[in-house]
This record gives structure tokens, C-alpha cells and sequence, in this order.
């Protein structure tokens, strides 16, 4: 452990298997409070996967699950939020025939009293915080497939800030973006990391996460290759670590490690 | 992005067009689509006006359309949720004849003979409508559970459905027809007794009038608290002119049609009221159930618009997964959304049972398809995420027109499936090049 103070994430010998093919094999994983985790490796080396556990989105078939120390029971998205866990998903997740308001609100609509949906508080809020992302955007009214995938983007991520999250978990969040937007979403990722929360980023794209990780872990065939202070360690040991397993002295070997 | 930056101008986008029918159409934020369903009624009314030599356009012909679209109108409500979902449910006419069988055996047998409750008791046909409600609901709770956790698909689950149900309605007398049916119960399916009368229907007007007026002004107070754009002032006028003039119209269309002469001298004998000369004329008003239907209109309507349940339906409908995601409980949701549309079987069922006075294993045959096709005429998409309980209705009075118009005019009822057949699927293509020209 790099740090000793409890880690806000702590994920622990995680298993799950599809019909015999083990996607994720004994990995474990942390995450500290204002830290950035970049999780690297190929398609397919089960980083989204294990990711999704965390988010509630699989069930784990082994392993444990801490989150500020305590054991957590995640079962599905509802747990997760009820964490602190939000997540932005590689394919972003949005409800594409609903507003930004309503997608921003989805599964925590802001009601009046009497129980029915106060859309005009809804939009208030979302006003709010889509201004502070993304202050070029005016299209309250319209359905989200109507928006270009810049904006669909800050949709999803105004949903995941909106909720005061502890833990944010950030899956090729600037898959869909042009250069511009992914600028913004590299401020935004500093702004939220000095406020303390943690952030896992998940990227194919290792100079996304060479800039803004405090550390790496490397994953390979579901298993953790393993992980690094990024200042320890270049970009080409890294992508070692990825395309053949091979841990640089500055990294800590995991249980894929290849030997020698 | 060019298009952000004429959205980001603050002004209305109503400054932006000249042609007077557009700027009213932006401005008034009415649903052109809705309004193109509205033209479509208009010229299928007139057309067959003139070619039914004036028989149409009738307070009777209309009267008697309003009550023969309601059973439709109110299980369209329902499939437009099971559709917007990706779902799709082909067993609401067997649900609907089980559910009238069951209400039917409650009202002439079990009530009245084996429980000793006299003819007429008050609690015969409330309990009666309770039992078809019960079962109407626990038929969709059983479907949607199939169909949501034990993930059978909802055409195959339905389809048995279709099958199982239909064969319930036989078991539940053997075949046998179900009749007469209880005196109040027969209200529910209108006639001269089942209509709520002059008075009434004006009473009911003015109610809907204000509920309008209400609406828009509250809309607006609300905007304006939170400092959004707001709709010009003249629009939110012509809006509440307009919606006022098509109920005042519609009551005045349905008060316009007087009971039978026979049945009018009948109720002045018995009442003691002398029949002056050229007769009575006693107005029928709103059927009862045009007004069970426009009642449920309008509560589906606030559901989908303004509950939480609502905005999970058209989310799962537009992205199952994300909704998922997001933390829904999607399955528990497709559940209730069954439930609702058995609930909605069971009140047609009443209408179409009390509209006939008489329970049979066949009633509601075909209906699956009627309500399928009212909500697919209305908008509703079977691709999913789309679709408005407004459009849907307004679909349902599209079916209604047609096969009672066909009659007027004397076409066999082969052709009348052809000719209903052949419309729906124009519609629907007229539907997809609209969508595809807007986006």
C-alpha cells in the first residue's frame, strides 16, 4: 500500500467468470481520497469489467468490497450511488428520448410535495450545474439524441457531479470527444480531484493518463499486470506492462506479472 | 457548432420566422405532429360527410362514435406504456372477455343468488366491478412478472396469453352468454340512461375549462419563478381559447342529440312532465363511458407527464440499459406497467359488457389488434421510448371513424378490413417520413 492513511476504495481478490471465461481473475484495486487511478490495458483485459463491479452493474462471483474501510454490499447501481459510487460509462448511459434535466434527475427526480415531478426545479438545477460545465449549452428542451456527443458527454458527467459523489468512476470518458471537449474534461477531473473525491479513470489512451493520474494499474487477461506512482515509471514501460505483461522496476508486480 | 450559437441567443426562437402559422405553431409549443393527426380526423370526417350524403356530421353519428371508440380509447392508454417499453401486449381482447365473464357470473349469479343479495343492491355492481378489476390487474401482475424476471419475451408471453384467456372466458360458464346485466351496471355503457344529461355535461364543461385555464396559468407561474422563457402572452390566450372551444363544441355536439321520441314519452309518463308538441326533447350529454374514457385519458396523461413512473417508462423505452444504470428498478416497473394495462382491460371490459348487457366468451375478440393499431396511428413506436396517451386516443377515434363511416356508406365488412388494414400501414409510413424530415 502506497498510502497509510484507509483507502477510500478498497477492492480485494475480485472474480467474476462468463460462462467459463474468467474476465476478471483475482484482481485488487484502491483508490484514495482526491487521488486519480488511471486503470490501463487492452480491450478485453477486463478493466471495464471490474469497473462495472464497483458500479453495481455485475455481481461479483469472489472477492471483497471495502469502501472507507467498511465492507460494502453492492448488488446493483442502486447500492453503488448509495456510496457515493457514480459512474460514466463508455456508451455513456443516457436516456436518449428524455431531456438533459430528466436525465440528469433519472432514478432521483426532485419532487413536489404532493409527489408529482417538479420539472421546473429539475431544470433550475440543471441550469446550474450544466453552466458550470458547459456554459455554451442551451438545449434544455430537447431529447438527448438531439445533442452532438460533446454535449451528450457533459450530460453524463453533470449527472454523476450533480449528487455530491465520493467516488467517481470515469470510463473512457473522452471517447467520444474532440480535442476541445477533452480539455474540459481534464480541468473538470482536477477541479473534482482537489475537492476530494477519487476518481477511477479508465482509458485505452495512456497519454490522457499520464496527465492526469497520480498513479497506474496495468491489467492483462483479468488480471493486474501491475501498479505505479506515474512519476516512477515512463510511457514506455507502460505500455510494456500492457502489450506483454512486463513490470519496469519503478512498479509494483501483480498477480499477471509475467517472471523474469 | 453553428447550431449552438442561434440557441444561445436569449430571445424566443418565435423572432426568428416570419410566416405568421409558423411563429404561432413555434410559439404556442403545440406538438405539429398531434396537429397533423388533428387535420388527418378532420378530413376523414368531412370526406365521409359528403360521401354519406350528410350522415357523418351528425350529433348522433358523433354521439354514437364517441361511445363506441371508449373501450378502445381506454386499453390504448395502457398499450402506449406496454409499446413505449419495447414491449407489446396481444392478449387485451382475451383479457378483456375473461374479465367480463367474471364480472358477469358476479353480477347475475354469485351476488344476486348465492349470496342473497336482492336484484339492484348497490353492492352488486360495485363488487362486481371490484372482482373484474382484481382479476384484470392479476392477470397483467402475473404477464409482467413472467415477462420481467423470468425474462420470456413480452410477444410470446402475451400471445399465450391471448390463448389462455380466451379460454378462461369459456371456462368460466361454458360457453354459455352471461345476461341481463345489472341495472346500474349498465349505465357504464351509455345509452339514453347511461348519459349524464343537459345539465351535466355542461357542468362538466365548465370544470374542463377551468381545469385549462388553471393549467396554463400555473405552467406559466412556475416558469416564471425559476426565471425561464416564457410563451407569449397572446399564445397562452389562443392556446386556452382554443382548448376551451373544442370542449364547449364537443358538449354541445353531444347535447344536441335528444333521446329516442319513444324513450323520451316513456320517461314523461313516468314522470308526469307533459309532452308538448313536436315533441320531447330530452339531450343526452356525455355518454358515461366517453366520460370514464376522457377520465382515464386524463389520469394516464398525468401519469406519464408528470410522476416518477412516467418518466421510468419512457427512459427504459428509449435506453433499457441506461435507465438500468441509472438505478431503476426496470423490471418492477415493466411489472406495474402490466398491471396497469390489465386494470385498464378490466374498466373496458365493464364498458363493453354493459354497452351490449351481456357477458359472451367472444367479447373483445380482435381488440388486441384495434388497440395495437389506435396506438401505432397515434405515434407510438414500436422501436420504443416514443409515443402520448393524446396521440393514441386521438388514434383510437381514427380507427372509430373509419369502420363506423364505412357502415354509414354501406361497404361490406370484408372491405372495411381492407380499407382499415390499408391504413394503417399508409400512416405508419407517413409517420416515418415525418420523422425522418425532422431530424
Amino acid at each position: 500500500m502506497l498510502d497509510a492513511s484507509t483507502p477510500l476504495v478498497e477492492m480485494t481478490d475480485i472474480s467474476i467468470a462468463f460462462g467459463g471465461i474468467k474476465a476478471v481473475d483475482h484482481a485488487s484495486i484502491n483508490l484514495h481520497r482526491g487521488e486519480v487511478v488511471g486503470l490501463l490495458g487492452h480491450n478485453g483485459a477486463g478493466k471495464s469489467t471490474l469497473i462495472k463491479i464497483l458500479s453495481g452493474a455485475y455481481k461479483r462471483d469472489a472477492g471483497d468490497i471495502r469502501i472507507n474501510g467498511e465492507p460494502a454490499s453492492i448488488s446493483n447501481p442502486r447500492d453503488a450511488k448509495a456510496y457515493g459510487i457514480e459512474t460514466i460509462y463508455q456508451q455513456l448511459a443516457v436516456a436518449d428520448n428524455v431531456d438533459a434535466a430528466a436525465n440528469l434527475f433519472l432514478g432521483r427526480e426532485l419532487v413536489t410535495p404532493i409527489g408529482t415531478l417538479d420539472d421546473a426545479a429539475m431544470e433550475s438545477r440543471a441550469r446550474e450545474v450544466m453552466g458550470r460545465l458547459n456554459p455554451n449549452f442551451r438545449r434544455f428542451k430537447e431529447p438527448v439524441k438531439a445533442l452532438s456527443g460533446g454535449q451528450r458527454q457533459s450530460v453524463a458527467i453533470a449527472r454523476a457531479i450533480l449528487f455530491n459523489a465520493r467516488i467517481l468512476v470515469m470510463d473512457e470518458p473522452t471517447a467520444a470527444l474532440g480535442p476541445q471537449e477533452t480539455a474540459q474534461v481534464g480541468e473538470l477531473i482536477k477541479q473534482l480531484k482537489s475537492e476530494g473525491i477519487g476518481i477511477f479513470l479508465i482509458s485505452h489512451d495512456i497519454h490522457d493518463v499520464f496527465d492526469l493520474a497520480d498513479r497506474l494499474v496495468v491489467m492483462k487477461n483479468g488480471q493486474v499486470v501491475g501498479e505505479a506512482r506515474t512519476s516512477d515509471v515512463t510511457k514506455d514501460e507502460v505500455l510494456g506492462m500492457i502489450i506483454m505483461g512486463k513490470v519496469p522496476p519503478g512498479a509494483k508486480p501483480g498477480p499477471g506479472a509475467i517472471s523474469g | 457548432m453553428a447550431d449552438q450559437h442561434a440557441i444561445s441567443t436569449p430571445a424566443h426562437p418565435s423572432t426568428f420566422t416570419q410566416n405568421p402559422i409558423q411563429r404561432f405553431l413555434i410559439a404556442t409549443e403545440v406538438d405539429t405532429r398531434l396537429l397533423g393527426m388533428i387535420g388527418a380526423l378532420a378530413i376523414i370526417w368531412i370526406g365521409f360527410n359528403i360521401f354519406s350524403g350528410g350522415l357523418f356530421l351528425t350529433p348522433r353519428n358523433l354521439w354514437n362514435l364517441s361511445v363506441q371508440t371508449a373501450s378502445v380509447a381506454v386499453m390504448v392508454t395502457g398499450m402506449v406504456l406496454v409499446i413505449v417499453t419495447r414491449n407489446i401486449d396481444l392478449s387485451v381482447g382475451s383479457i378483456l372477455g375473461v374479465v367480463g365473464m367474471v364480472m358477469g357470473v358476479m353480477q347475475t349469479q354469485i351476488l344476486p343468488v348465492q349470496l342473497g343479495l336482492g336484484l339492484g343492491h348497490p353492492l352488486i355492481w360495485s363488487l362486481s366491478l371490484l372482482a373484474g378489476l382484481v382479476v384484470g390487474v392479476g392477470i397483467g401482475a402475473l404477464q409482467g412478472t413472467i415477462i420481467a424476471y423470468l425474462r420470456v419475451p413480452a410477444f410470446i408471453v402475451t400471445l399465450g396469453g391471448y390463448l389462455v384467456w380466451r379460454g378462461a372466458a369459456w371456462w368460466v360458464t361454458m360457453g354459455r352468454t352471461v345476461a341481463p346485466m345489472d341495472q346500474t351496471f349498465q349505465l357504464i355503457g351509455g345509452g339514453p340512461a347511461g348519459s349524464i344529461g343537459f345539465t351535466w355535461s355542461w357542468i362538466v364543461a365548465a370544470i374542463a375549462c377551468v381545469a385549462i385555464v388553471a393549467g396554463l396559468y400555473f405552467g406559466r407561474r412556475q416558469r416564471r419563478r425559476f426565471n425561464f422563457p416564457q410563451r407569449p402572452l397572446w399564445a397562452e390566450a389562443s392556446l386556452a381559447i382554443l382548448g376551451c372551444g373544442a370542449t364547449i363544441g364537443a358538449i354541445w355536439v353531444a347535447n344536441a342529440y335528444p333521446w329516442p321520441v319513444r324513450i323520451a314519452e316513456n320517461y314523461a309518463k313516468a314522470n308526469g312532465i307533459p309532452v308538448p308538441e313536436g315533441g320531447l326533447f330530452i339531450s343526452h350529454g356525455i355518454a358515461v363511458p366517453v366520460l370514464i374514457a376522457v377520465g382515464v385519458g386524463v389520469f394516464m396523461t398525468f401519469l406519464t407527464m408528470r410522476t416518477r413512473f412516467g418518466r421510468y417508462v419512457y427512459a427504459m423505452g428509449g435506453n433499457p440499459e441506461a435507465a438500468e444504470l441509472a438505478g431503476i428498478n426496470t423490471r418492477w416497473v415493466t411489472v406495474k406497467i402490466f398491471m396497469l394495462m390489465g386494470g385498464l382491460c378490466a374498466i373496458a371490459a365493464a364498458i363493453s359488457s354493459a354497452r351490449l348487457n351481456a357477458a359472451t366468451n367472444a367479447l373483445g375478440t380482435l381488440d388486441e389488434l384495434y388497440v395495437i393499431a389506435a396506438a401505432v396511428i397515434g405515434g407510438t413506436s414500436l422501436a420504443g421510448g416514443v409515443g402520448t396517451i393524446a396521440g393514441a386516443l386521438l388514434g383510437a377515434v381514427v380507427m372509430q371513424s373509419l369502420q363506423s363511416g364505412m357502415v354509414l356508406m354501406g361497404l361490406d365488412s370484408p372491405l372495411q378490413s381492407i380499407v382499415v388494414g390499408i391504413v394503417l400501414v399508409f400512416a405508419v409510413w407517413l409517420d416515418t417520413l415525418y420523422r425522418r424530415n425532422k431530424h
